[in-house]
């Protein structure tokens, strides 16, 4: 018992470990809510696509020593519109113009900042995160920037759903589904931008996209599921970095592992979408068609 | 009050440089139900675009309302072909119902008394009652139109588009549907819908408009017997197809 009380309380001395608590928590809840309309358009694809864009920016406001959280927001967005206005050529598809622009924007990240001094120290933060190296002014960015994406989807939600469901229809009654798209994008580099310091950029995406599926399997109500991804988001987060403490191993990595595992419990037990749910409900109906057949034969 | 709620003239559109519609003319008026009829690629699915300002016209005006189509843009009310729908979006028959008037909320999204009052009816006049808290991924064909033609009905529009509204649904809302643009057209709604169902538009429909790139013929439906203008439309194996399952024989 007191084992337990002192790997619950005993990272609460360090001041590091606080703030690392706080941005993990934070970055779980934001990117629940988020990632549940990246999961529900389908767009995980994107949501990678950003999290390699923000890179470069990221790597330019580390060289130049300035705001790393606004450095990768202005290079995700201006990614995102660049893939925006090429994927307008219809000879190609959507997919392979985000296939090139994400790879050169990590190749551009990866020159800019083998230009810095300590290149493969700084490298190593940014593709795997050093949440526990985390300042004070990073915790109130993620803070602040957290809470202005929360108000956002609260204020965008309704419209945001309108234009998934039907982009046809919602374009029809005049909805502005062109600058929803890019609010949303928008929205989603912000999300992987405050959320690279706690699992660094190869691995923001799970964040991002495996909270808000595992919520997708335990429901049929999005308001249900827009509470329950930030609560596994933030829930995981939180045990990844409980675990890092315990076994002295990657937080990075175990956050998203964490997540990964609520993931497949949620697969294999989800009350009506899980797979041992569903098993067993075909088996009774092969078992209901058996009996059927019995009857009709006697 | 006669006025057009509808009123197309001299309309040309292009797509991808291609002319898909040319010389247009089309006039609905109150209470009119017109059928939408043509083969594939004729232009009947752009029409509608038109109409709901989703294209802009190359040549000639769309006048809705008096308006221009994209000032109308919100009054208007559609039903997209299904598969224009996320149907595995999870969301309850009654809120997908609702996101028919989003445009109308406020920013955060509040719902007036007016909006539920608006979405309650339209639910019930499509005969989902008892559904309404039913996920739309478990509906069936029929249910998923009702969903479609009700959330177009929340917006309590005096123009109704549907694109091919009778398309693979059962016979119970084929029934429902049918009687329901009936009453519409009674209570002075303009309906236009596009259709395949020769047969089902000749008996619903008030007016057909037959369409291959331009108007062919206009009319009422026992004034439309001459073969010739099917074939004009169709072509002459699917003219004849058609003409046999109305019983018109050459």
């Amino acid at each position: 018992m007191n084992a337990v009380v002192d790997l619950l309380a005993g990272p609460w001395e360090y001041d590091f470990w606080r703030r690392a608590l706080l941005v993990a928590l934070l970055s779980g809840l934001v990117c629940g809510v988020v990632g549940t309309h990246v999961v529900l358009r389908g767009m995980a694809f994107i949501g990678d696509a950003v999290a390699h864009a923000v890179f470069p920016g990221i790597a330019t406001a580390f060289v130049l020593g300035s705001n790393l959280v606004i450095g990768g927001a202005v290079a995700g967005v201006v990614t995102a519109l660049l893939i925006a206005v090429v994927a307008q050529n219809r000879r190609l598809k959507e997919d392979s113009v985000i296939g090139i622009f994400f790879a050169a924007a990590f190749g551009l990240g990866i020159v800019i900042l083998s230009a810095a001094p300590g290149y493969g120290g700084s490298l190593e933060s940014f593709l795997f995160g050093s949440i526990l190296g985390i300042s004070d002014g990073d915790v109130v960015s993620v803070a602040v920037i957290g809470a202005i994406l929360l108000l956002a989807t609260g204020v965008l939600n309704g419209r945001l759903v309108a234009a998934t469901l039907d982009r046809e229809q919602a374009r029809a009654v005049g909805l502005p589904v062109f600058w929803l798209d890019l609010a949303l994008y928008v929205m989603v580099t912000l999300a992987i931008v405050i959320s690279l310091q706690a699992v660094g950029n190869v691995l923001v995406l799970a964040l991002l996209v495996t909270p808000a599926a595992a919520a997708r399997l335990l429901t049929d109500r999005l308001g249900v599921m827009m509470l329950l991804a930030p609560v596994i988001g933030a829930g995981g987060s939180v045990l990844g970095l409980y675990l890092s403490y315990a076994f002295d191993l990657a937080a990075g990595g175990l956050i998203v592992l964490s997540l990964t595992g609520i993931f497949v419990l949620c697969w294999l037990f989800a009350p009506r979408h899980g797979l041992l749910r569903r098993t067993r409900r075909s088996q009774s109906t092969s078992d209901g068609l058996h009996g059927a057949l019995v009857e009709v034969k006697s | 009050m006669n006025e057009p709620v509808l009123d197309i003239v001299g309309l040309a559109v292009d797509l991808g440089g291609r002319e898909v519609l040319s010389e247009v003319d089309l006039r609905l008026r109150p209470g009119e139900l017109v059928g939408l009829i043509g083969p594939n690629g004729a232009g009947k699915t752009t029409l509608l675009r038109t109409a709901l300002g989703l294209i802009p016209p190359r040549r000639g005006t769309v006048a809705v309302h008096g308006r221009t189509a994209k000032q109308a843009q919100g009054s208007v009310g559609y039903v997209p072909q299904r598969h224009e729908f996320a149907w595995d979006f999870p969301i309850s028959v009654a809120k997908a119902v609702a996101t028919g008037r989003t445009h109308l909320t406020g920013l955060l999204g509040r719902r007036t008394e007016q909006d539920r009052t608006a979405v309650d009816a339209a639910i019930t006049r499509v005969g989902m009652d008892d559904l309404r808290t039913r996920p739309v991924g478990e509906l069936s064909g029929g249910q998923r139109q009702r969903v479609l033609v009700a959330r177009a009905l929340a917006l309590q529009p005096r123009l109704l588009l549907l694109d091919e509204p009778f398309t693979g649904i059962d016979a119970p809302t084929q029934e429902l549907l049918s009687g329901l643009l009936t009453e519409l057209r009674d209570e002075g709604v303009a309906v236009l819908m596009t259709t395949h169902d020769l047969a089902a538009a000749t008996t619903l429909c008030s007016r057909l408009c037959l369409l291959n790139r331009t108007v062919v013929a206009d009319g009422e439906p026992a004034a439309l017997a001459d073969t010739d203008i099917w074939l004009r439309t169709f072509g002459l194996d699917r003219a004849e197809q058609l003409l046999r399952s109305l019983g018109v024989s050459r």
